[in-house]
């Protein structure tokens, strides 16, 4: 309780720093888990009582289970008793004006191009801030509610939307599908929950909503998407802007359904802070992230670009129930420096004629180490079963790593695997040809990243595309030369 | 336009050019010759600003700027252009885009304006047509995939396109056929100009019966050991080295 209490202190003192002078009410969870933790994340959260045992369902089923040791990359023993769990209202530092804010974090605003009404609220500015957002919000949420498509926060949804949540949390990730799903679905402080009804198309991409609250979700986000018979949505997530945040773990779950012919895309952009050039600091980012196409004809097809953080495991993921149903799975995964990655897909065919397509793309820089591990499972019932894998590897300079672990399981003969993997190099002399034609160094990793990595950024919206290029020459900034 | 006095140029802790002096004046020809190892590629690779050949001593003046303080990308920039003995491959990258980065840059340092896409294909088209290249390379990924003969055309394409000052030919005609090496030849044939210098390096004295050079250099252990005309070349043809082997047998 000592220790709870130096907590809270250092957060007030800190606030009172940045000139608050009223008193902003803090509530803390005691630091650690426990079954009380989770009764009181509940009950602050005001959640019925099927939610709560849902919760505690997921907690002792985590208490029975070990973390997982199986990635190829190497972290520190994570102490869950020195987490807190809950905090009501994690205030950012408030800042007056852009010109309060870290220069670096600036110059990579600038060098993104990100507007500066967003850079505002990416950096927490205060003006305007909280009025801007909500009437963006507003009028956002009325013409999505005139479709009948619900977007909101998932606690929200669980207090509105108890059948939908009932039915479908934990449906694609169960509690205790892993250990930090276990975990996710003991603690999950928010995230968003959408629903898309029956053959309704969302006229917009889920996105600027989203960045714009992208705020103070936590480090146990829980994102559910469902996508009723004959509806399409795409989804976006994350932000290529550097996101610092003082939790040092992270993980989600996100959960996606889709019902006979509907479709749903989800592009992620993640740039958590990845640690200083020697590898402190920075984020462990372990993702569970899972679609399952249930219907017929059905599409889920997941699109990532990946820079961030120290360390990154997640295998976003494709349940193939529904006859014909498709899976597409498109990755950049950049480790630079320290960095470490694990990442990759896992393609489970269960419906006839069900197709997927892998496209992975890794690139590893520095001291860094690159993994993917891709799985294709064809079941029995899997008549006719298409899967196509294609994973490259870029290595920049010789002292980072690429790996490639390739899962087959097959267990009917109907279907076609085809697997291709690559490792280029950027090297000495291909730097000094570019040179010779009168690229900087800079200019030339951006235009071979660029043109290794075409296949996937074609599949992000238009304005990420962009963004997303400038994001990875930000990120291999001085990594050769 | 190009000065180069007392060069001395070592890699990996061996030296390779001594003394090196050679004055190449605007729209002139220069052929260089040698056996093998003689340094060759070394003065080129040098002369484009490859980090890896150390300058020992020495002065390169260019265009009235000291070359050796410029890096290699710069000096791209400012009109030297080098077509490798042996081109790269890049992957991912194709030549339309690989060359609209590359015009861009040097624009860009001229203080234009990137070309717009009508003007640059237009560019294009026409440079392919000097080089009698098919518009299907330009798509695929550069020099990936491509014969060794295509590599090097697509060289000549490339210094086609940025119209450089100072054209180093490092063995361009090595492993072309005759018709690929009338074309190349006349590729270079048609972009010279009374500003635009080459320095051809050869072994072959068939190339320079297309391409008159108005020198032509022998070297020989890290230095020109003989100079002269067209004549040179068939001179070595007919004799090979070994009168020159004789005549500088201190330098090895
Ligand atoms: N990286 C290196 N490390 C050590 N020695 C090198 C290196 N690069 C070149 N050399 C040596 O430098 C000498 C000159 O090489 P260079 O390539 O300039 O010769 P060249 O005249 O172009 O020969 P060729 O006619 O065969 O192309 C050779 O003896 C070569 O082995
Ligand atoms: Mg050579």
């Amino acid at each position: 309780m000592a220790e709870n209490d130096k907590i809270i202190d250092e957060v007030v003192a800190n606030d009172y720093k940045y000139g608050f002078t009223t008193n902003i009410e803090q509530e803390f969870a005691a630091v650690g888990l426990s079954e009380d933790t989770v009764r009181f994340i509940s009950a602050k959260k005001n959640e019925p009582e099927w939610m709560l045992e849902w919760r505690l369902k997921a907690y002792k089923a985590w208490l029975k289970m070990e973390q997982p040791k199986w990635q190829n990359v190497h972290f520190p023993n994570i102490d869950f008793q020195s987490i807190i769990y809950y905090a009501a209202q994690k205030k950012k530092k408030v800042i007056n004006s852009l010109d309060d804010v870290d220069p670096e974090i600036r110059a990579t605003y600038d060098k993104l191009g990100i507007p500066i009404q967003e850079q505002k609220l990416l950096a927490g500015v205060a003006v305007d801030y909280v009025m801007d957002s909500e009437s963006v919000i507003t009028t956002f949420r009325e013409s999505l509610k005139e479709k009948g498509i619900i977007f909101c926060s998932i606690s929200e949804a669980i207090r509105e939307q108890p059948e939908l949540v009932k039915q479908y949390l934990g449906s694609v990730v169960p509690q205790r599908d892993n250990y930090y799903a276990a975990l996710n679905s003991a603690v999950f402080s928010d995230g968003s929950f959408v629903f898309i009804p029956k053959g309704v198309r969302c006229p917009m991409e889920l996105s600027t909503y989203f960045r714009i609250n992208a705020e103070n979700t936590g480090q146990f986000e829980r994102t559910l998407i469902i996508a009723e018979e004959g509806s399409y949505v795409s989804y976006l997530e994350g932000c290529t802007a550097p996101m610092r945040d003082e939790n040092q773990l992270h993980a989600a779950v996100v959960e996606l359904v889709t019902l006979d012919n509907a479709e749903i895309k989800y592009s992620t952009v993640q740039n958590w802070y990845p640690g200083d050039k020697e590898g402190k600091g920075g984020i462990y980012n372990f993702v569970t992230k899972r679609g399952m196409c249930k219907g017929k004809n059905s599409k889920i097809s997941w699109t990532q670009v990946e820079t961030g953080s120290a360390i990154t495991w997640k295998y976003p993921s494709c349940i193939l129930k529904g006859d014909n149903s498709i899976g597409e799975f498109y990755s950049v995964a950049v480790t630079n420096n320290y960095q470490q990655a694990d990442t990759g897909t896992k393609m489970i065919h269960i419906g006839k004629n069900t197709k997927s397509r892998i496209v992975s793309k890794g690139i590893s820089a520095g001291k860094s180490q690159n993994s993917y591990r891709g799985q294709v499972q064809v079941h029995k019932t899997a008549d006719n079963a298409y899967n196509s894998s294609q994973c490259d590897s870029l290595l920049i300079g010789d002292k980072c790593g690429a790996h490639t672990f390739p899962y087959l399981e097959i267990k009917n003969m109907t279907g076609k695997v085809e697997h291709e993997a690559t490792t280029s190099k950027i090297g000495e002399d291909l730097l000094f040809y570019c040179n010779q034609r009168g690229l900087t160094n800079e200019e030339a990793v951006s235009m071979i990243i660029n043109g290794y990595c075409k296949e996937v950024f074609k599949q992000l919206p238009m304005e990420f595309m962009v963004e997303a290029q400038k994001l990875l020459s930000i990120s291999l900034e001085g990594s050769v030369g | 336009m190009l000065s180069i006095k007392n060069l001395n140029v070592g890699i990996a802790e061996k030296q390779i050019l001594r003394d090196f002096n050679l004055e190449i004046k605007p729209g002139e020809i220069h052929a260089i010759m040698g056996p093998n190892g003689t340094g060759k590629s070394t003065l080129a690779s040098t002369l484009a600003g490859k980090e890896d050949y150390e300058v020992l001593s020495g002065e390169v003046s260019f265009n009235g700027k000291n070359l050796l303080e410029m890096s290699a990308d710069e000096r791209a920039r400012e009109g030297v252009f080098l077509a490798f003995q042996y081109p790269v491959e890049i992957p991912g990258v194709s030549t339309t885009n690989f060359m609209k980065a590359a015009v861009n840059a040097k624009r860009k340092h001229n203080g234009l304006e990137p070309m717009d896409a009508k003007d640059f294909l237009k560019l294009m088209k026409e440079k392919l047509a000097l080089v009698e290249m098919n518009k299907e390379f330009t798509s695929r990924s550069i020099n990936e995939g491509f014969s060794g003969g295509e590599k090097k055309r697509n060289e000549i394409f490339q210094m086609a396109m940025l119209e450089p000052t100072l054209c180093l030919l490092d063995e361009t005609d090595s492993g072309l056929d005759i018709d690929a090496l009338r074309i190349v030849a006349n590729g270079v044939n048609q972009l010279k100009n009374k500003d635009r210098s080459f320095l051809i390096i050869t072994h072959y004295q068939r190339l320079l019966n297309y391409i008159v050079p108005d020198y032509v250099h022998v070297m020989y252990g890290g230095k020109i050991v003989k100079s002269g005309g067209k004549e040179l070349a068939l001179k070595l043809e007919e004799q090979g080295y070994d009168w020159i082997k004789e005549e500088n047998s201190e330098l090895v």
